[in-house]
């Protein structure tokens, strides 16, 4: 008999103003369960998110949350007030919500802060603004945040969005170390060589679910276009797939074109 | 100096006064936080004109001023937060549509009924002349509540305020909290209304908290420092109202824009920066689907 899931998504469909945006979604989150979303924007990505969440209902499907489930979330960054006055600490501290009611922090709650912050690199930062931190630092202080919430599952929405080559490597290797510590973690991302592909698992979404499975299983031509309605071509390097979109390489191509063709044309002049 | 100072004391109607608007700036400067760092520095001079609504229906039929007023103002609010929070109609229209109305019944009932007239501008201008005990009594009644809200409530209030769709998914209530600061906004109207005015009650909301933000990045700091900043231009202002002959709502205004224009000028851009991200009026469109 399998472990009861942590969630579990039966033909869920939901409509902003009457149009549908997600239709007749299945999804199961078990424990230790590490699954991104992917799609291209519209798909529905966010808002399968905030049903899971419980911010948006369906119209109709199911959801069931197993009892007393505890859910971290991390939101897209762009959506965040960086101008906000608060430290990286009051943010974090932000989340105990329940318990003490006092509004100062309590020593043991500090100490938790703290061992929070070094655990995710950015220990010492308690007291700087959330503006003075690069976009990795950032991107840390919200996962921060729901952390300290002890979460059983964490949801993500595209963590890797606006940030470099780096901190996209940094933020996928400290996901995968939460998740060997047995936190299931969803996230969504458009980001397809450079985090969906070292997933385990992806479900591929385009309003309705397109594919789902391993990478090797789901970033196939035909899913793809499925999923992103134009032809994708798949290659193998080293192991890993690339996901290229030859429409890409078209536009590509003919800016190279244009520029060499500029750079002929000054020089000769 | 000092007899400079000291002579408004003399007077009772000038010290419950002074109480009065010190009292009502630490209040508007400690709840225009919440307002001006969630967008809605416009909500607060809606609501004080939508109350006026309020004011002149209860004077027209000898209902008791804030009872009449303040029913008038909550139920303003809550239909402000009501069409907000459907996101079709952003804050700024839903204030401008539902709180000119008000104000505009006002208007139309003094055209029609004369004698409430002197009330009405007392309400408008705001004036320490009216000012009783019991009025004395109600602002620090409102202000204490309203600090109690704020310490019981804090770290849902804040986390509300920063990021309300992450408080909801963790346990807060949010529309109990919006609704929460719509009371305590249109209870500290009308308890400081009629010192400071209708017509300039938004500008202490927003001044403070404005002043504070650029000195500090702090959220409990700029708390703090944003009931102080009331304080001060509460209790200045009415000084300097006495000496000048000038109405209350003016003189405590002034000082706060003077303050405001002291500290934007030492502070420099970084002050400046800070300050920036106050009011950024509506909320964020949901961001992907």
């Amino acid at each position: 008999m399998s472990p009861e899931p942590l969630l579990r998504l039966e033909g869920v469909t939901c409509a902003y103003a009457g149009a549908p945006v997600l239709v007749d979604a299945d999804l199961e989150i078990g424990a230790g369960d590490f699954t991104g979303i992917v799609g291209p924007s519209g798909s529905g990505k966010t808002t399968l998110l905030r049903a899971v969440l419980g911010t948006v209902s369906p119209v109709a499907g199911r959801i069931w949350r197993r009892p007393g489930l505890r859910v971290g979330y991390v939101p897209q960054v762009e959506t965040v007030n960086w101008s906000f006055p608060v430290t990286v600490s009051e943010a974090v501290l932000m989340s105990r919500t329940t318990g003490r009611r006092l509004p100062w922090p309590s020593a043991a709650e500090r100490a938790e802060v703290a061992s929070v912050l070094d655990r995710l690199g950015i220990g010492g930062l308690g007291r700087r603004h959330i503006r003075e931190l690069s976009g990795g630092q950032q991107q840390r202080v919200f996962l921060a945040r729901a952390l300290l919430r002890r979460p059983e599952l964490l949801l993500l929405d595209e963590p890797t969005s606006g940030v470099d080559v780096r901190t996209r490597h940094d933020i996928l290797h400290l996901l995968a170390d939460l998740n060997q510590d047995g936190l299931a973690v969803v996230l969504t991302t458009h980001d397809l060589n450079g985090i969906a592909a070292h997933l385990p698992h992806l479900v591929c979404l385009n309003t309705a679910v397109t594919g789902r499975g391993s990478p090797q299983e789901v970033l196939t031509p035909e899913v793809l276009e499925r999923t992103y309605g134009a032809p994708m071509e798949v290659l193998e390097h080293g192991g890993m797939l690339i996901v290229v979109d030859p429409a890409e390489l078209v536009t590509r191509r003919a800016t190279y074109d244009t520029e060499r063709h500029q750079l002929g044309t000054r020089s000769a002049s | 100096m000092f007899v400079w100072l000291t002579e408004p004391f003399e007077f009772a109607f000038f010290r419950h006064g002074l109480m009065v608007a010190t009292m009502a700036g630490a209040l508007c400067g400690l709840i225009g936080v919440y307002v001006t760092l969630r967008g809605m520095s416009y909500i607060g001079h809606g609501l004080s004109h939508a109350i006026f609504g309020g004011a002149a229906a209860s004077a027209l039929v000898g209902f008791n001023f804030y009872l009449g007023a303040g029913m008038w103002g909550m139920a303003s609010a809550l239909a402000i937060g009501r069409v907000t929070r459907r996101r079709i109609i952003g804050s700024d229209a839903a204030i401008g549509v539902i709180t000119t109305a008000s104000f505009a019944f006002g208007i139309a009932l003094l055209g029609l009924y004369g004698q409430v007239r002197r009330s009405i501008d007392a309400a408008i201008f705001g004036s320490v002349l009216g000012v009783t005990v019991a009025d004395v009594w109600v602002v620090a009644g409102v202000t204490v509540a309203a600090a109690g809200v704020v310490f019981a409530f804090y770290r849902k209030l804040l986390f509300t305020t920063f990021d309300p769709e992450v408080a909801d998914v963790s346990g807060v209530n949010t529309a109990r909290m919006d609704a929460l600061l719509m009371l305590l906004l249109s209870v500290s109207i009308l308890a400081t209304m009629k010192v400071l005015g209708v017509v300039l009650i938004a500008a202490i909301l927003v001044i403070p908290p404005v002043v504070a933000r650029m000195l500090t990045n702090s959220f409990v700091r700029m708390l703090w420092l944003s009931t102080l900043i009331g304080a001060l231009c509460g209790f200045a202002g009415m000084i300097l109202s006495y000496h000048l002959d000038v109405s209350s709502g003016a003189t405590i205004v002034l000082v706060g824009a003077a303050l405001f224009a002291v500290v934007f000028a030492v502070t420099g851009p970084r002050g400046r920066r800070r300050a920036a991200g106050v009011d950024v009026h509506d909320a964020p469109a949901p961001v992907g689907r």
